[in-house]
């Protein structure tokens, strides 16, 4: 980790007064230990995962990337529970990508998206941890020459009761660090769990409270100069011509440059300077044909697609067309969602030296192994010539994982003044106009109700953008972007929770020449909206109360039913609410998990929403740390509930209209609802933590908003019918 | 040029006066515990004290901070003690990626010395900054127990 204590380096660098090293060393194979990995210091690592210091600190290592939502302390204390090392002993650091490569992925994925992070390397983190734990306890064993299974071991001491002796970890490390990993590693049945399961403290709280964390924005590099940019405000414009004479003499203006066919960036002394340079510098731009595009032509495209013959079909049974054209009562509806930019507090950034036989990147980065092949590919130079050293991030939401052009961009201008390092700090307004994306959607949605009020025929369709075809088109499955479905699925991850006689969901694609990304929660945003909204228009349509309307469908889906069931019981469902206090539900599987609100709104004047109490349920399988997974259930729910109400990226002229906070806001604390979290792990499986209750949040405010109102908003975000948020 | 006196300290800072202060802080000063979030005064993680008061720094000149007290969120603690913000913070587990919480507690802190036991319509009021992440039910929760120590 970049905040922690300095060692040793060759490749030291200053940060402000500290000398703090780069990155590690690790896999470094330093002559004096046999075949023993070592840390920088010298310490030797145990597994790739656990390095012990003679002080028995406990280094564990995490390749994933700490950006607010507490993986780093989740995955340790995967590897600690089965290390049975001292928790108060605990420190990390991050391996580097350029270390991975160099070790064959011994770390295996960096990237952190989709809600990954533990869901999936948990069980080699363990192995990780439960490996280590075997060899130090065999290094005493050893020793003392008793067998392994006389010795007990807790809290990093490990103790042989029929001869009273004890030792702790950091004085066996050395011996354990020469040792064979054993062939067969068993983990512990959660049932034993005392480290997973509780809420211990974050790892990394006490430097964000001061001020001493360094984020990429902040490094300082001896000798650096800063870069400030400007890419083509139309996405596909190239620059045609700037005159560089006019700023190069402002005050400590070093360099003006083009970076790429498509942006010009100035780099000076200080990122002040550059920024005003940049201002003021006259820049050309070929804008291109995507300069005739506006949301208005976008949104005319994709309300095409809601009744085009042609679509990508996801989930079907039955026959949905000929029963809803059959049926004694139809519903329909259409439904839009808007671009959202994910305006991370910390504006993209990255800070690269370049020379031909090297090139360096810091950055704050989801996905390290990404970030290093933007690197190579920027730098020309091959992968044992490059390195990225990960920074903690001030936000990512998807902004900082599967794109990297920031990174591409510092280097392309680290390579004009070679052996200078050079920070790239985006303006909020850069950031804000050359974002990736929340893809834009339409969704028309047609049912069918018996005379009883059951949902005999569902036929859900969207039209819009994809996100694979734009960032990983090689994901896509015979054209169709199954992502685009999340939340609407046939079975997996993203289980759709309802059984309908006659199902069909499908996929009109049409995508824009603004360029799509992962966004929190990525398409479980608006599919949450659609369906959820959806099915509370039926239930109303049906005469039908919204959540017995549900459990009808839902008795094939008994984890959504619980996670449902949860929030209705707690927050009082079917019992009358508070004077002018009105409820919506919403359910959801995303990301492995299991989730389900109940909102509860009060309006005033028609148009003024206080968002009271939301009552949230996740079923994620496994719950490591559950004071984290509240701070994320209310977390997601501002992002979400920003979002619903405020946020839209819209386009003019081939451009994003939007600049700034002013244009695009977010939640303050006067708007912010109380959140009570259900956090009931069922076990057996593991979903996701930081992504999947974001979806809950607007449908169930929607459908509360409804119930107060009787009004059904259909278009968002909210500010465009005049409706705030108080 | 321009003299400064950042945490107690008095500074002369090669700076063209119509830098803002958040600049001066961040590059030549060399403090960079306080945050660029936005550069037009919404966001708030720029927030620092000027005689006291919460100021976004990204909008105040240099030249108009001049002869006033500044203090940032490197000088927040007392010899190596926390505020009972920052402890109270440490406490509640507030920070997610914590690039907002410089401005925030600093935002909190003024707003305690100015009402030291705030209602929550108080916090509603002053406390305005953007966070992401959305600590806010933990930010709530963390200035009544601050008010409180």
């Amino acid at each position: 980790m970049i905040t922690r204590t300095p060692k040793l380096d060759r490749r030291s660098f200053i940060i402000g007064t500290a000398a703090v090293s780069a990155g590690l060393a690790v896999g470094l194979r330093i002559p004096f230990g046999a075949s023993v990995v070592r840390a920088q210091d010298g310490s030797p690592e145990i597994t790739a995962w656990v390095v012990i210091r003679p002080d028995d600190t406990v280094v564990i290592r995490i390749a994933r990337s700490e950006m607010g939502q507490g993986t780093l302390t989740g995955l340790a204390q995967m590897v600690a529970e089965e290390l049975e090392c001292d928790w108060s002993k605990v420190t990390t650091e991050y391996p580097t990508p350029g270390q991975s490569v160099a070790r064959k992925r011994v770390w295996g994925d960096f990237s952190t998206g989709g809600s990954r992070g533990i869901r999936q390397s948990n069980e080699y983190v363990r192995k990780g941890g439960a490996t280590a734990r075997m060899m130090l306890v065999q290094a005493a064993a050893d020793k003392w020459g008793v067998p392994t299974s006389e010795c007990t071991v807790a809290n990093s001491v490990i103790t042989h009761a029929p001869s009273g002796r004890t030792t702790t970890y950091g004085k066996v490390a050395e011996a354990a660090a020469k040792l064979t990993p054993p062939a067969e590693v068993t983990l512990k049945d959660p049932k034993q769990w005392k480290i997973i399961g509780k809420s211990v403290k974050r790892l990394d709280t006490l430097p964000k409270v001061t001020g001493a964390q360094v984020y990429g924005a902040d490094l300082k590099l001896p000798g650096m100069l800063n870069a400030a940019i400007k890419d083509c405000p139309v996405f596909g414009g190239k620059v045609k011509s700037f005159e560089a004479d006019k700023v190069k003499g402002m005050p400590g203006v070093k360099h003006v440059l083009q970076v790429g066919d498509s942006a010009v960036a100035v780099v000076a002394e200080t990122w002040w300077e550059a920024k005003t340079a940049l201002d003021a510098l006259p820049i050309v731009w070929d804008e291109g044909p995507n300069a005739a595009v506006s949301s208005a032509t976008i949104a005319e495209m994709l309300k095409a697609g809601l009744d085009a013959n042609q679509a990508f079909v996801r989930n079907q049974n039955g026959d949905a067309k000929a029963a809803i054209a059959t049926a004694g009562k139809k519903v329909e509806a259409v439904y839009a969602y808007p671009f959202q930019n994910h305006a991370t507090m910390e504006p993209m950034n990255a800070t690269a030296k370049y020379t031909p036989e090297r090139c360096e990147v810091w950055v704050p980065t989801q996905n390290g192994e990404a970030a290093f092949a933007a690197t190579t590919a920027a730098s020309g130079l091959p992968a044992d010539k490059c390195e990225v050293y990960k920074i903690n991030l001030g936000g990512g939401f998807g902004r900082r994982g599967a794109v990297h052009d920031y990174v591409t961009q510092a280097i392309l201008i680290a390579k004009q003044v070679p052996g200078t390092p050079v920070k790239l700090l985006w303006t909020r307004e850069e950031d804000m106009t050359h974002g990736r994306y929340h893809p834009v959607m339409q969704s028309k949605l047609t049912g069918a109700l018996d005379s009883a009020g059951n949902l005999t025929a569902l036929h859900l369709r969207l039209s819009g953008q994809s996100i694979l075809s734009a960032v990983f088109p090689q994901l896509l499955q015979d054209g169709r972007d199954n992502a685009t479905f999340q939340g609407l699925d046939p079975s997996g991850d993203f289980t759709f929770g309802y059984s309908v006689p006659n199902l069909l969901i499908d996929h009109a694609m049409r995508n824009t020449h603004v360029p799509p990304g992962f966004w929190r929660g990525v398409n479980i945003n608006q599919n949450a909206i659609f369906l959820e909204c959806f099915m509370d228009e039926l239930a109303h349509a049906a005469k039908v109360d919204p959540l017995e309307f549900r459990r009808r469908l839902m008795t094939k889906h008994p984890k959504h039913l619980a996670v449902l069931n949860a929030v209705a019981d707690r927050a009082g469902w079917g019992k009358p609410a508070p004077q002018g206090v009105h409820r919506g539900l919403a359910q959801m599987m995303a990301f492995g998990s299991y989730v389900a609100a109940c909102a509860e709104v009060s309006v005033t004047g028609g148009d003024k929403v206080k968002v009271r109490r939301i009552v949230c349920a996740t079923d994620p399988g496994y719950a490591v740390n559950p004071a984290q997974i509240e701070r994320q259930i209310a977390g997601s729910f501002v992002y979400g509930l920003s979002a619903l109400f405020m946020e839209e990226c819209t386009v003019k002229a081939g451009r994003i209209e939007q600049e700034n906070f002013h244009a695009y806001d977010s939640m303050r604390i006067a708007q912010m609802p109380k959140v009570e979290s259900i956090i009931m792990p069922s076990g057996g499986f593991w979903g996701g933590v930081g992504e999947p209750t974001i979806c809950v949040a607007a449908p169930a405010v929607l459908n509360a908003f409804f119930a107060a109102t009787g009004k059904r908003i259909r278009t968002f975000p909210l500010k465009n019918h005049g409706i705030t948020m108080v | 040029m321009a003299r400064l006196t950042i945490n107690g300290k008095a500074l002369e800072v090669k700076v063209n006066p119509s830098t803002p202060l958040l600049w001066a802080i961040r590059e030549q000063v060399g403090l960079t515990g306080t945050k660029y979030g936005c550069g037009v005064a919404q966001c708030g993680a720029c927030t620092v004290h000027v005689d006291g008061k919460a100021v976004r720094s990204c909008v105040m000149p240099v030249a108009a901070a001049e002869g006033k007290q500044i203090t940032t969120i490197e000088g927040l603690a007392a010899n190596g003690t926390l505020n009972k913000v920052q402890k109270a913070w440490v406490d509640h587990e507030v920070p997610q990626c914590g690039y907002c919480q410089a401005g925030m507690i600093m935002a909190v802190a003024a707003l305690l010395k100015e009402k030291p036991k705030p209602t929550d319509a108080d916090i509603d009021r002053s406390i305005t900054n953007i966070c992401r992440c959305g600590t806010f039910q933990q930010v709530r929760e963390a200035i009544h127990a601050a008010a409180k120590a």
